[in-house]
């Protein structure tokens, strides 16, 4: 179990360095540094000058010197201007150069500076990330729970019309991205020309012009009901219908198996084989899934931050990409990676534990 | 001026306008109905109401993209004036001679008319998701077959990067891969280089491994393949065709290659799964042991009979891919401003849903009713395929 | 409740004129028509047929337990005098598993996955008596070790996969003796097991069925078994019940021709492939909405008569003088039921000729990881040590043994699919045993070939089958043009009897006989000289086995193909090899002529295992043996001798040899080779094992 937890972990660093690395790649291309170079000096720079400025700001040397000084791994950059002075990677503006530290990267706690936010990556992530937290919070809350008991209710009893009411719902929400559920939710709750908040409003059960905001920036200081509930629903919409479907055709298989007429056959009644017999050889299946959904949960939270202006850690990636802001957009596809790959271990070890089978053999 | 037309003739116009897709559909239909029994999986598909309304939408869509000239009332790009964010069915403000007098369903933030956007936008998608569904399967079933049945060390390396790309947030891919400054470094075109050369190979082995007994066929079939597929390669990769028959827009090609890049990895994920399950059967170890290469088991004897699950798979990626497009739009990434495409029409709309929600919402349902349509295709399929 | 009024002389289980349909989206098919048997308390009633006649059906028709689109369409069933066809689910469920109870084909499977095997037990009486907790794992304890299963503690506390295929079937018997039903329905329960295992299976069955006074429904399709287990049985063809009565009067005085078709194709003691051949029935099992009119077997019986026993439905008639023996045949008192086999064709014994292949000292080891997760210590599998003999042209050569005793592995390396770890093997002039088959020549592997187990994989799915062997010829580089390939494909074809329109029909449209037959025939598509045939017939009917070998041996006498026959059937073996390899564990542990390995001095597994085989006549008498415990993993073989652990005669040898060393090969007379270390005296007073009763 130790050998394999450790083998998983190397292989999870391997990939992390590999895609951190490709990032670095793409986001330090050359058009990309000479756009920096540009909105960080000056617009009118000719070729010579971009040339230079990227010389004396340290990313003149090959990429991977680059990534080991931005990984921290490798000493960080110095110079000395003709004036004497030495600026570095490491020496914050006004110290001792002497001082400064040799390495100082991502794993020194160095995450470098938001060009569009004017402050220390890290406190933008820190930020953002708390914000993001929350909506993932009540994203899970509110889509395992009824994604599973969708799935386990029309996958129990196979073509009946239970089932079939419920496999349309699930099919349907996999048909609607987030940027289509979230516009029709918005457009039906929080509309004040259509949907059903005109209606409210006449009718003076609502006080406010709709039922729900259309935005959910309130949310970053107060969640409420209110100005949480849509965000929430468009993302867990898709992942319901996703993981109600998986779900759903484990159970159905699970209830072909012959174990379970073993069960049926020793008189155990239908509801007890459910429980009993069905229920955790049918839920191994969707736990790997629900772990698995983690990428796609972050393109739902990109999108949803964006749609309802929620500063998180979707709408800061998207500010970060939008704006050339380096360091920021590093930062967060660091943690993207590292989301990612946390999840998909935690799903391999779930899966052993949730499988007698497969455990210690 | 005429009044703005009711809710229930603006349906009746636009169900006149797609007449042509009605007649279409009516047409398969009729025709897949009579010959079902000899149609083989295609014609189950009429067997079972899932795979049948599935079907009907995705044809209503395909249809909708081939006679969208027809069915168009206005340029989808023409700027009328008055016409701003005007709700549906409201008739034209200065009407020209002879033009269409109504914006069925409403106008956008630019004055465009809405429904013939929203038909354009179907053409938009069908032309790029197909294809790049068909190119994405191409590599990962080239890739999946020799990784699932060789395995080794091959299967260690190609799992490693497939595992890699799907490990990326596709959004984050997206914002890399998709922008102008990546155009310039010619990274597209390295990478559809690399893509687009996997159809090509794929047919070679193909018929390479199939007719090697019996060279004269075998020459004319991989000479053939060579010729076309070498021609188009060198159009639509490096645009460098010497009869300009074939090119794409840079801009095209770039979210072309994204969308292909982050599908293939999952094609090959399920490729090399059954790869894995059939080659234990006996008939590849029949194969085996009267001499085959194993690029024929691959393409002959295991490939062929892992087409269902495949078969399914490409109607539901199909639909991912045109979720996808529609993400590259609204986040405006890789597509121009006046691209009627559904992604960046909901992303202009989306802005204005407080006051008109009709420009964003329109494109919304249409997308919504393709992807659905695929889904349930897909349903149908695998539920007709596993009864046997 | 209604049960305190029954009787307990009157029969536990009534089925009456019973008819059993399923039905699609296309058309109803009848599975079961006018099945009607009675079983008496403490009788064992066997329920024998080939695949698909609904014997089945029948035992889920009593557990009502026939899915969605199975519905009863007629008659009763009583149990205990209750009609369980218009039960609702409540009293079923107090029925099942309390008074009925079921074991099933494939244990592993049966058992739930991730529940321990003392809570899935403990659950019987949970439900059934209210029973508590504690009481009722105390009891599941005790019903394990009943069951005989070594170290009971440890397995209620285990998971159904921690065990092997034998102890999980023991489980599932425990589950079903939790509440001492009263009728136990066992489905071809030994089906999935090696014989050895089986043996030990059946014994228990039945010193179980003895000791708690069950009634048991018995299904099998070998008859051999039903005579070890059952008083009488009930012979089932297409739906219908065809012959009942006493096991031993059904027996020697069938009265049906199909029960007596049934015999003659199977190979029991003292059938011969030249002078007594096995006779097949001609013809296939009709499918269940195609079956003919008046009596189902009538299209392949060999006393029919047109416009009489095609003309109305056919009644169970009772045989007279015998007790409760009744048969479904118009003509049962007309018929010669003593004429001998009419035309049996005699052939002559094929000539032996060259050596064609010739093993030495052959060795195959695998490394794997230690565990499921990579890491760990690699361990080697020994899957053959040191084989040698040798085959010559014309001749069979059996290879015998169960599961995992390297017969599979050796036809790999020998057909150059993994190659050998050390040894020779010369086929033909050349050696080939680090020639790996794509290095080998069209010639080479043309003339070595394969014949595969399994008939539903053994062609490629989404191919014709004339497409398959045309392949076969392209490859052997056979003919110059599509044309001649064609032609050729087309004599394969009549070759292996098979009608010409099979070329272009898709492998599904083929039953499995069929498709074997289209193997038989695409493996000899390059003139094999050398047949290497994987359990060719096993997973046929017994029907159909008869028909499939004796195209097998016509062939080979056409074509003086040398056959290596693998199989774990020893009646089979026994019919129709020359020669006897018997493997254990990766080792050779006995070889020598047909005769030679049937007779004493055996080795002792190959005495354990003939006792095993179940033989489906009355007048043989076998010394029962049954052997302890289950095969010994190939990962962690067992030091010295692989047999010791379960070995009667280890007593016999001194020091410990046994345990310590692994024996040599000794030759006996006559080439004969045994590997143990017993010495010569005890081996010489070996009994033979099956006797065959004067008559």
């Amino acid at each position: 179990m130790l050998m394999f937890v450790l083998r998983r972990i190397g292989v999870m660093i391997l990939t992390a360095i590999a895609l951190t690395f490709i990032v670095f790649y793409m986001t330090n291309l050359p058009p990309n540094l000479e756009k920096l170079a540009k909105s960080e000096a000056s617009v009118r720079m000719d070729d010579d000058a971009v040339a230079s400025w990227l010389e004396r700001n340290g990313y003149g040397g090959s990429v991977f010197v680059r990534y080991g000084e931005w990984l921290g791994v490798m000493p960080g950059w110095t110079l000395t201007d003709e004036d004497g002075t030495t600026r570095g990677r490491c020496i914050a503006e006004g110290t001792d150069p002497a001082a400064a530290p040799t390495f100082c990267g991502l794993l020194q706690g160095n995450w470098g500076f938001s060009t569009v936010f004017k402050q220390p990556v890290t406190e933008v992530l820190a930020r953002s990330l708390g914000a993001t937290g929350w909506l993932m919070l009540w994203v899970m809350i509110v889509m395992v729970p009824s994604s599973l008991l969708l799935g386990v209710l029309s996958g129990m009893r196979e073509g009946s019309r239970t089932d079939r009411v419920l496999s349309t719902f699930a099919i349907t929400t996999t048909a609607t991205p987030e940027y289509v559920s979230g516009v029709i939710l918005i457009a039906l709750l929080a509309s004040a020309t259509a949907g059903i908040s005109p209606i409210l409003a006449d009718a003076g059960w609502i006080s406010g012009k709709t039922l729900f905001p259309g935005t959910a920036t309130s949310a970053m200081d107060d969640i409420t009901f209110w100005n949480f509930f849509l965000p929430v629903m468009t993302i867990a919409l898709y992942g319901i219908g996703y993981i109600a479907r998986m779900t759903r055709a484990s159970m159905t298989e699970v209830m072909t198996q012959q174990y379970i007429r073993t069960a049926r056959l020793k008189g155990v009644g239908f509801r007890q084989v459910v429980m009993r017999h069905a229920l955790r050889n049918a839920l191994i299946a969707p736990f790997t899934v629900i772990m698995l959904q983690f990428p796609w949960l972050l393109n739902g939270v990109v999108i949803v931050e964006t749609l309802f202006n929620y500063k998180g850690f979707g709408w800061t990636l998207v500010q970060a990409a939008g704006n050339n802001d380096i360091d920021t957009l590093l930062a967060c596809s660091v943690v993207a990676v590292f989301v990612v790959l946390v999840t998909q271990l935690i799903s391999d070890i779930g899966y052993v534990f949730l499988n007698p089978r497969i455990r210690l053999a | 001026m005429d009044d703005a037309l009711s809710w229930g003739s603006i349906f009746l116009r636009i169900a006149a306008q797609l007449l042509p897709v009605w007649v279409a559909l009516i047409a398969t239909f009729a025709l897949s109905m009579q010959f079902k029994r000899r149609l083989g999986l295609y014609g189950r598909i009429f067997d079972s109401p899932v795979g049948m309304t599935g079907f009907g939408l995705v044809m209503f869509w395909v249809f909708t993209a081939i006679f969208a000239n027809w069915i168009i009332t206005h340029d989808p790009l023409a700027q009328l004036s008055g016409m701003k964010n005007i709700a549906p069915g409201a008739p034209l403000a200065d009407p020209a001679e002879g033009a269409y007098p109504y914006y069925l369903l409403g106008g956008d933030h630019l004055a465009r008319d809405v429904f013939s956007r929203m038909i354009m936008g179907a053409r938009e998608v069908l032309k790029i998701a197909p294809a790049a569904t068909v190119i994405a399967f191409m590599v990962g079933i080239t890739l999946g077959l020799p990784a699932g049945y060789l395995g080794g060390k091959l299967d260690t390396t190609i799992s490693f990067l497939s595992n890699l790309v799907l490990a990326f947030p596709v959004i984050l891919l997206f914002y890399l891969l998709v922008t102008p400054e990546i155009r310039v470094t010619g990274i597209p075109i390295v990478l559809a280089a690399i893509l687009f050369i996997f159809p090509v190979i794929f047919l070679v082995i193909l018929f390479n491994s199939r007719f090697f007994t019996t060279p004269a066929k075998r020459n004319l079939y991989v000479g053939l393949t060579l010729l076309f597929g070498l021609w188009a390669y060198s159009g639509l990769a490096f645009n460098a065709d010497p009869f300009g028959v074939w090119s794409m827009d840079p801009n095209m090609l770039n979210v072309f290659v994204s969308v292909v890049f982050v599908n293939s990895p999952g094609v090959f994920r399920i490729v090399r799964g059954m790869v894995m399950d059939i080659k234990t059967r006996d008939y590849v170890a029949a194969g085996q042991t009267r001499g085959e290469g194993p690029w024929y088991i691959m393409l002959w004897e295991i490939l062929p009979n892992a087409r269902g699950p495949l078969i399914v798979d490409f109607c539901l990626r199909i639909g991912y891919t045109t979720i996808l497009l529609g993400t590259l739009g609204f986040f405006g990434l890789g597509v121009t401003p006046e691209s009627p495409d559904w992604g960046s029409t909901i992303n202009y709309g989306r802005r204005l849903l407080a006051i008109a929600p009709h420009p964003a919402v329109v494109p919304a349902f249409a997308l919504m009713s393709l992807v659905l349509g695929l889904n349930l295709l897909a349903d149908g399929l695998r539920e007709e395929s596993m009864k046997d | 409740m209604s049960d305190t009024t029954w009787d307990p002389s009157k029969p536990i289980l009534e089925i009456e004129n019973l008819s059993i349909s399923f039905f699609t989206r296309l058309r109803e098919i009848p599975a079961v028509m006018d099945f009607s048997c009675t079983v008496m308390p403490g009788e064992a009633m066997g329920l024998v047929g080939e695949s698909g006649c609904g014997k089945s059906t029948v035992a889920l028709a009593v557990m009502r337990y026939l899915g969605k689109n199975g519905r009863i369409t007629g008659g009763s069933i009583r149990f205990k005098g209750r009609d369980l066809t218009n039960m609702d689910d409540e009293e079923l469920r107090k029925i099942r598993g309390s008074e009925i109870a079921m074991i099933y084909q494939e244990p592993m499977a049966s058992l739930n996955p991730a529940m321990k095997i003392g809570a899935q037990l403990a659950e019987v009486p949970m439900i059934h008596q209210g029973m508590s907790k504690q009481d009722a794992w105390k009891l599941a304890r005790q019903i394990v070790a009943d069951v005989r299963l070594p170290d009971p503690d440890r397995i209620i506390n285990a998971y159904p996969h921690q065990l092997s295929g034998g102890q999980q079937q023991r489980i599932v018997i425990a589950m079903a003796l939790m509440s001492k039903p009263a009728l136990l329905i066992l489905d071809e329960p030994t089906t999935a097991l090696d014989v050895t295992v089986e043996a030990g299976i059946v014994d228990l069955v039945k010193d179980l069925g003895e000791k708690y006074g069950t009634s048991m429904l018995f299904i099998s399709h070998n008859l051999g078994l039903v005579l070890d287990v059952c008083d009488r049985l009930c012979v089932m063809y297409s739906g219908e019940a065809v012959e009942t009565g006493n096991v031993e009067e059904v027996f020697d005085k069938m009265r049906h021709p199909y029960t007596q078709a049934l015999f003659r194709s199977i190979p029991l003691p003292g059938a011969d492939k030249n002078a007594r051949p096995l006779v097949a029935i001609p013809g296939n099992f009709p499918l269940p909405h195609e079956r003919p009119k008046g009596c189902n077997f009538g299209p392949r019986c060999d006393y029919f008569i047109e416009g009489r026993c095609n003309a109305q439905d056919v009644a169970m008639v009772p045989v007279p003088g015998d007790d409760r023996h009744e048969t479904r045949c118009l003509r049962s008192t007309e018929i010669d039921w003593h004429a001998p086999l009419a035309a049996a064709k005699v052939t002559e014994k094929t000539e032996v000729g060259r050596v064609v292949l010739k093993l030495d000292d052959l060795k195959k080891y695998y490394s794997v990881s230690g565990s499921a997760f990579g890491g760990g210590v690699g361990k080697v599998v020994k899957a053959n040590e040191t084989l040698t003999f040798e085959a010559r042209e014309g001749e069979t050569l059996a290879i015998v043994g169960e599961s995992g005793c390297g017969k599979s592995t050796f036809a790999k390396v020998l057909m150059g699919l993994e190659t050998a770890t050390s040894g020779q093997i010369m086929l033909f002039d050349e050696n080939v045993q680090n020639t790996p088959i794509q290095m080998r020549d069209t010639g080479t592997i043309s003339k070595l070939q394969m014949v595969f187990q399994n008939p539903f994989d053994t062609l490629n799915p989404s191919m014709t089958v004339g497409r398959q062997i045309i392949r076969a010829l392209e490859i052997f580089q056979y003919g110059n043009s599509d044309e001649e390939r064609q032609a050729r494909m087309l004599e394969l074809l009549d070759l292996v009897k098979l009608p010409r329109a099979f070329a272009d029909r898709m492998p599904r449209q083929l039953s499995g006989g069929q498709k074997q037959r289209v193997g038989i025939a695409r493996a000899f598509a390059g003139g094999a000289k050398v047949v290497v045939a994987d359990e060719p017939v096993s997973a046929l009917d017994v029907s159909v086995q008869a028909a499939v070998t004796d195209l097998l041996m016509d062939i080979q006498r056409k074509n003086k193909t040398t056959l290596l026959f693998i199989s774990h059937d020893l009646s089979i073996v026994r019919y129709l090899s020359d020669r006897v390899m018997v493997m254990y564990l990766g080792h050779v542990v006995e070889m020598g002529t047909t005769e030679q390995v049937f007779q004493p001095p055996y080795h002792p597994y190959t005495e354990a295992l003939l006792s095993a085989v179940p033989i489906a006549d009355t007048r043989v008498q076998k010394q029962r043996i049954v052997l302890e415990g289950d095969i010994p993993s190939a990962v962690n073989p067992p030091p010295g001798c692989p047999f010791q652990t379960r070995c009667r005669w280890k007593s016999r040898v001194a020091g410990g040899l046994c345990e310590s060393e692994v024996p040599p090969v000794r030759m006996l007379e006559g080439g004969h080779q045994i590997k143990c270390h017993l010495p010569d005296d005890v081996l010489a007073s070996m009994e033979p094992v099956i006797k065959i009763a004067a008559e």
